[in-house]
């Protein structure tokens, strides 16, 4: 696991560009630490990389020099299953359309990374699912699937499937962007609950500069760079 | 278990494109069990009454080749050609020594009978006939006559001095019934007999042109005692005919020509017939295994956005692999069996169909069950589902998610 002391996520020299006639570059020598229990906004405008920037940091992409490292341990040399087990165990992902399999209960979609660990039997990980929904006030719609409940209902869902391993670092991209405002706000709270009660890093990407400058640090992408990188308001001291 | 469950849910979750796959599977499945049973019913059919309605081996009085000089086999050198055969007493030399000698080895039976050719005459009416002496209790121990009788028995033909057994056929042409006394004129011969018993096999040119009498009445019409022209032989495995005729031969120097040999042309047939046979079957299996790959890969090509969400999530590759070529075998499987179901119905259905023909009586379509048609459908069905599966999700497993996941935001 971690080593004392290292940041969960570190990137070093990150930079990935999409081959073809014209190479696109996506985000360039990225060097960040994301410390632990800190809430991170990324933001910046379209096409700024934002997205990029957290598949990397999540192990869905791979960049084309540089590295990531998760926990002080580097991934660079990882094959596929590797990323895949480090993905299971030490990350969570929100994204911004849910993203929930349509034929499975809810109850199923949260079980699911659990089952994929295999360190809970059926039994334990239907049970944690449950207890996950309810303390997002979801107990009532455990049975039910994606499409019977609301948006903001299954953005609930895709963070309490997140959080199925208890993993220390949760990425969101966009988490509240297809949302209202009253869910978005529920959604927030969730997530700054995760952060302020429970411990967890979460970086979440944005374009919402007010949720931003609720969180505790926000770096700005321009052009796959960072052109800024501070503390908000809301940082603790 | 979790790979099973995922992919039993994916399945049952989306019943409308399941069903077409597995009535895809079902459908090429039944056909071909159809077709196949179809086909090797008809032949299997056509062979069973060639092995049933004739003898499997007839040896008769004729050789293949003139025998050898005496001076041929003294001197190497010696070759004649051109020698005027003398006159040929015909018959078989010895025949009772002949069928001893042959019962002694052959595995089956055998029995004499006598081959002339008569004008039957009745009431005015002349037919002309193939008329063939027989021992009745030796003849149905080497041809099914015995039991094709509609009236009278084998046996009957030892009740009159010249008893005569005929076709139901050609009893209806002559106008003769049973106790009708006819005239046969041979062509060295002529005498009165008795119609003691009519026979119908369903062959319309054995029913109109075949009669039946005593060896001894043969042998009077033919005008030469003793004679025996024909031994007819039965085998207690009709496959070794062949085998068995060649022996006979080399044994006897008669001509033994077997069922085989003289049906070659037909069985000739036969051979292209299984060409055409297979390559139908295997056609039809062929278009189902492309309908089949059609659809199990457009299910898993529609599945790739859940296969991103799979991977992000932390599911390995070869997982994700592993639950699309699940799902499907389990099309393959379930509609492999809806096919078993169907290719029986199928083959019962048109089993219960009545043809008639002129040549033959009316008739149902010969069909075989045969366990293997419905293993080698099954196995073609699972073979190209497994190939569907596995194709585009080994594609699929392997795209980076974060293509896919772009892709659907």
């Amino acid at each position: 696991m971690r080593a004392a002391g290292e940041p969960p996520i570190r990137a070093r020299g990150v930079t990935r560009i999409l081959p073809g006639v014209v190479p696109t570059t996506l985000v360039h020598d990225i060097d960040l630490d994301i410390h632990a229990n800190e809430f991170v906004a990324v933001t910046g405008p379209s096409g700024s990389g934002k997205s990029s920037l957290l598949y990397l940091l999540g192990l869905l992409d791979l960049p084309t020099a540089g590295e990531v490292l998760i926990g002080g341990r580097g991934t660079a040399h990882m094959d596929e299953d590797e990323r895949a087990r480090t993905r299971l165990e030490t990350l969570g992902f929100v994204f911004q359309f849910h993203f929930l399999l349509p034929e499975f209960s809810i109850r199923e979609n949260v079980m699911l990374p659990m089952r994929a660990l295999g360190r809970l039997s059926p039994g334990a990980a239907r049970e944690r699912a449950e207890t996950l929904l309810a303390s997002l006030g979801l107990e009532d719609h455990a049975g039910k699937r994606p499409d019977q409940i609301s948006g903001g209902q299954r953005q609930r869902v895709a963070v309490a499937r997140a959080l199925a391993n208890d993993p220390p670092v949760i990425l969101a991209d966009e988490p509240t962007g297809s949302l209202d405002s009253k869910s978005s706000e529920q959604v927030f709270q969730i997530l700054r609950d995760l952060v302020d009660r429970h411990g967890k890093t979460i970086v979440a990407v944005t374009h919402d500069l007010g949720l931003a400058e609720r969180m505790d640090r926000r770096i700005r992408l321009v052009d796959g760079r960072i052109v800024a990188d501070a503390s908000t308001a809301h940082a603790p001291a | 278990m979790l790979v099973a469950e995922i992919a039993w849910t994916h399945v049952r979750a989306r019943a409308r494109q399941t069903t077409v796959a597995l009535l895809g599977v079902a459908v090429g499945v039944g056909f071909s069990i159809m077709m196949a049973a179809l086909m090797e019913g008809s032949q299997a059919d056509f062979i069973r009454q060639l092995v049933d309605s004739l003898p499997h081996v007839t040896v008769s009085d004729e050789r293949r080749s003139a025998p050898a000089q005496p001076a041929e086999a003294a001197f190497a050198a010696a070759e004649i050609h051109g020698l005027t055969p003398e006159v040929r007493r015909p018959g078989i030399k010895n025949p009772l020594a002949t069928i001893t000698a042959l019962d002694a080895w052959i595995p089956g039976t055998t029995a004499p009978s006598v081959q002339t050719k008569a004008v039957i005459r009745y009431a005015g009416r002349d037919r002309n006939a193939s008329v063939v002496g027989i021992d009745p209790n030796r003849e149905a121990r080497v041809s099914n006559i015995a039991t094709k009788m509609r009236q009278g028995t084998l046996t009957s033909l030892y009740r009159a001095t010249n008893a005569i057994i005929i076709g139901d056929r050609l009893a209806e042409r002559l106008g003769a019934r049973i106790g009708a006394n006819v005239t046969l004129q041979g062509e060295r011969g002529r005498l009165g007999a008795q119609v003691v018993g009519i026979f119908h096999t369903g062959m319309r040119s054995i029913d109109e042109n075949a009669a039946y009498v005593l060896v001894k009445t043969a042998q009077i019409l033919a005008a030469q005692t003793g004679l025996v022209n024909e031994i007819r032989v039965r085998l207690a495995d009709p496959m070794a005919g062949l085998e068995v005729a060649r022996r006979i031969e080399t044994e006897t120097g008669y001509k033994s020509v077997s069922w085989q040999e003289a049906n070659e042309d037909l069985l000739n047939t036969f051979v292209i017939r299984n060409i055409i046979m297979y390559t139908v079957v295997g056609a039809i299996l062929l278009v189902a295994s492309f309908g089949t790959y059609n659809i199990i890969s457009t299910i898993t090509h529609e599945k790739a956005r859940d296969i991103a969400i799979m991977k992000s999530l932390g599911f390995r590759a070869a997982t994700v692999r592993r639950i699309f070529v699940l799902e499907a075998l389990l099309i393959g499987l379930i509609g492999a069996m809806l096919g078993w179901i169907l290719g029986y119905a199928l083959c019962f259905g048109l089993g219960s169909v009545e043809i008639k023909s002129p040549f033959v009586d009316s008739n149902r379509l010969p069909l075989i069950y045969s366990p293997l048609h419905y293993a080698i459908a099954a196995a073609v069905a699972l073979a190209s589902s497994l190939v569907a599966g596995y194709v585009p999700a080994r594609k699929a497993a392997r795209l980076h998610p974060v293509e896919i996941i772009r892709g659907a935001t």
